[in-house]
């Protein structure tokens, strides 16, 4: 069917486009639109808020404090896309070319922990590295092998919980098959002649891979990316389980905006700084992509 | 000395054997061709050559270098693929020029050798466009000026025209073929293609199901095929099976069903009483139209023999010559081309008329498998 006939069935297109584009607007424009005009308002009473069209929640939102988190929060985020990218990258190149076979398992590997929810595997990995977690007791396992070699002090479990590297940890777990899918998208589309002409025209693989498969698969790289690094930037449970008290993210201090200060507006006014952040981004890498096809 | 021996090689891919002992080798400046149906092993052949498979069994020498182990940037061969693999993020001239940085060639001297290799392939003035910009016979050409750079001693050539349109594939051949001659490399083509294999190699290697099964000139292959697979994948054919009934020094008969005594006139291989082939080309059969007369007498057959009455039961005219499907008494559909040498050849012949069907003593090709 043409476009002109889909245009021309105007009942059809209204059955098939209505019920998602209702959904859409009841459940998530409007309470987006209401969070948005809550952050221009301030706190009346207790659970009153008068939308008074004050700019104070975004000018409280800009003071150091709150910068120096989401700073933070941006460079947390980065990390955890630096890494996703580096550890990602060869695993996206060998799932490429593995044979068929291999092929379809490891994908299904990369996306097993889609299936499981979130916070069940965050205490998962609370019991991997809490202090008589899987990682110490293995260490200390070790520990008392050797200590009846030679005299050792006692085993001491490391602190590897409530910490900022186990905030990383955990961003990247959780991120990596973020990063991993759409670079595999993308290494799965190139032909594979460019790569085989490259090496018989004198290159060798690092080569090969720097300056063929890396400039070609670029698009594919920035979406991977991007696709990482907004979740990561505004991840909310994995600080808040895994972290110590300073590793608090953007989406934590909202989240106790909303909660235990009951301040709404300000909470919305923070919401909506990471939104235009991560638009901006969005456009950044749509400008990108444009000037690239061109 | 060849620059290329193949010698016992074989490729396995799990139990099967792609490639199956398979030697041959190919000499200095020819255009050689690998032909054959798909899955005849072909392509693993060439990329065998270029080093990205490595044989099971088997030796390939290149130039007096034994190839086992060395990788395909170690080896003197360049390749030009079949989607033509041009890089699409850089220029013509940082394609062409691809290999040559690799091998640390100064920019001045990597220029000129660039804009050499724009004028032999007829680009001169394209070296700053994107691939993008260029159309699929421009872009095959940059593949072929960059696979030439590096002055290799062979060019190997996978489905060079398979991506081209008709016309287009036509003229390149004879472009192809003049380029060779130009640049006097050692081509290696792979093709399904037996028109453009016949029209460019100056030697062809039929293979089948990963064996080769005959390697001659095209000249050869078309008019000696030592098989009825390579009768039938040359050219077409019109294949008829007969007993043979007598066979002497300079002439043998053959007893067929459908055209009844084939008189040849010379010996064959094969043992009396034995079943063989008769491979017979459209266009060495002669058609006359049959009115009441005697058959008409073939000159080099006993009376009566080489000479078969019919019906036309369809033509196809093609412009510089008509193809005539003749029905026979026995119901056998017999294949005869007649070049337009005048124009009013087309003429001459109507569907549903009846006709001569006859042939010279030394027209059939005599298969015996």
């Amino acid at each position: 069917m043409s476009d002109e006939g889909w245009r021309q069935e105007r009942g059809t297109l209204a059955a098939t486009l209505g019920p998602p584009l209702f959904w859409l607007v009841v459940f998530f424009l409007v309470p987006l639109a209401v969070v948005w005009a809550y952050s221009f308002g301030q706190n009346a009473g207790l659970t009153d808020i008068r939308i008074s069209g004050t700019f104070a929640n975004y000018a409280r939102a800009l003071e150091p404090l709150y910068l120096g988190i989401l700073a933070k929060s941006i460079g947390m985020a980065g990390l955890t896309t630096l890494i996703c990218l580096i550890v990602g990258f060869p695993v996206a190149l060998a799932i490429t070319f593995a044979d068929d076979r291999a092929k379809t398992w490891l994908l299904l590997l990369v996306m097993l922990p889609f299936w499981t929810n979130l916070l069940i595997r965050t205490y998962a990995l609370i019991a991997v590295l809490r202090t008589e977690g899987y990682v110490n007791w293995t260490l200390e396992f070790l520990w008392n092998r050797l200590g009846s070699i030679w005299s050792l002090e006692p085993f001491v479990p490391l602190d590897l919980l409530h910490n900022n590297a186990a905030v990383l940890f955990g961003l990247v777990y959780v991120h990596l098959p973020f990063m991993i899918l759409p670079l595999y998208a993308a290494l799965d589309r190139l032909d594979r002649s460019l790569i085989e002409a490259s090496l018989d025209l004198g290159a060798g693989h690092f080569r090969t891979m720097m300056q063929i498969v890396v400039p070609i698969a670029l698009p594919g790289i920035l979406s991977g990316i991007l696709i990482t690094f907004i979740p990561a930037l505004g991840a909310y449970l994995t600080p808040d389980l895994l972290g110590g008290p300073d590793s608090q993210m953007i989406a934590n201090v909202i989240e106790r905006q909303f909660k235990r200060a009951n301040d709404w507006p300000f909470g919305a006014a923070l919401s909506f700084l990471l939104l235009y952040l991560t638009f901006i981004l969005i456009a950044l890498q749509a400008m990108l992509q444009r000037r690239q096809a061109q | 000395m060849s620059i290329i021996a193949v010698e016992g090689v074989s490729k396995f891919f799990g139990p099967v054997a792609a490639v199956d002992d398979v030697s041959l080798s190919i000499e200095e400046g020819e255009f050689f061709a690998l032909l054959g149906p798909s899955g005849s092993g072909k392509t693993t052949l060439l990329r065998m050559l270029a080093g990205f498979e490595t044989p099971s069994e088997g030796r390939i020498t290149i130039d007096g270098q034994d190839m086992a182990g060395i990788a395909p940037n170690r080896r003197p061969v360049n390749t030009v693929f079949q989607s033509y693999a041009v890089f699409p993020h850089m220029s013509v001239a940082d394609n062409i020029g691809y290999g040559l940085k690799l091998d640390g060639m100064g920019r001045a001297e990597r220029a000129s050798r660039v804009e050499e290799m724009l004028a032999l392939v007829q680009l001169e003035g394209l070296g700053g466009r994107k691939p993008d910009q260029l159309s699929g016979g421009q872009r095959q050409r940059v593949a072929l000026a960059r696979a030439l750079a590096k002055r290799p001693r062979v060019l190997l050539l996978d489905e060079p025209l398979s991506a081209l349109d008709a016309k287009l594939r036509e003229a390149m051949r004879f472009e192809l073929a003049s380029l060779q001659h130009q640049v006097g490399i050692t081509f290696v083509m792979v093709t399904h293609d037996q028109d453009e294999a016949l029209a460019m190699a100056t030697r062809c290697a039929v293979m089948e199901r990963g064996r080769l099964v005959q390697l001659a000139t095209p000249s050869d292959l078309y008019e000696f095929p030592n098989s009825r697979f390579v009768a039938d994948f040359i050219g077409s054919v019109n294949m008829i099976e007969g007993v043979l009934k007598t066979d002497k020094p300079d002439e043998a008969l053959i007893a067929t069903q459908h055209l009844g005594d084939v008189f040849i006139d010379h010996a064959v291989l094969g043992n009396v009483g034995g079943t063989l082939w008769l491979a017979l080309r459209p266009e060495k059969i002669e058609m006359r139209p049959r009115g009441d007369g005697p058959p008409p007498q073939m000159e080099d057959a006993p009376a009566g023999l080489n000479t078969v009455p019919g019906r036309i039961d369809h033509i196809a005219y093609l412009g510089s010559e008509s193809v005539f499907e003749v029905e026979l008494e026995t119901g056998l559909k017999m294949r005869v081309i007649r070049p337009n040498l005048t124009r009013w050849d087309q003429e001459d012949f109507a569907e549903e008329q009846p006709v001569w069907l006859s042939w010279h003593a030394c027209a059939p090709a005599v298969l015996a498998g």
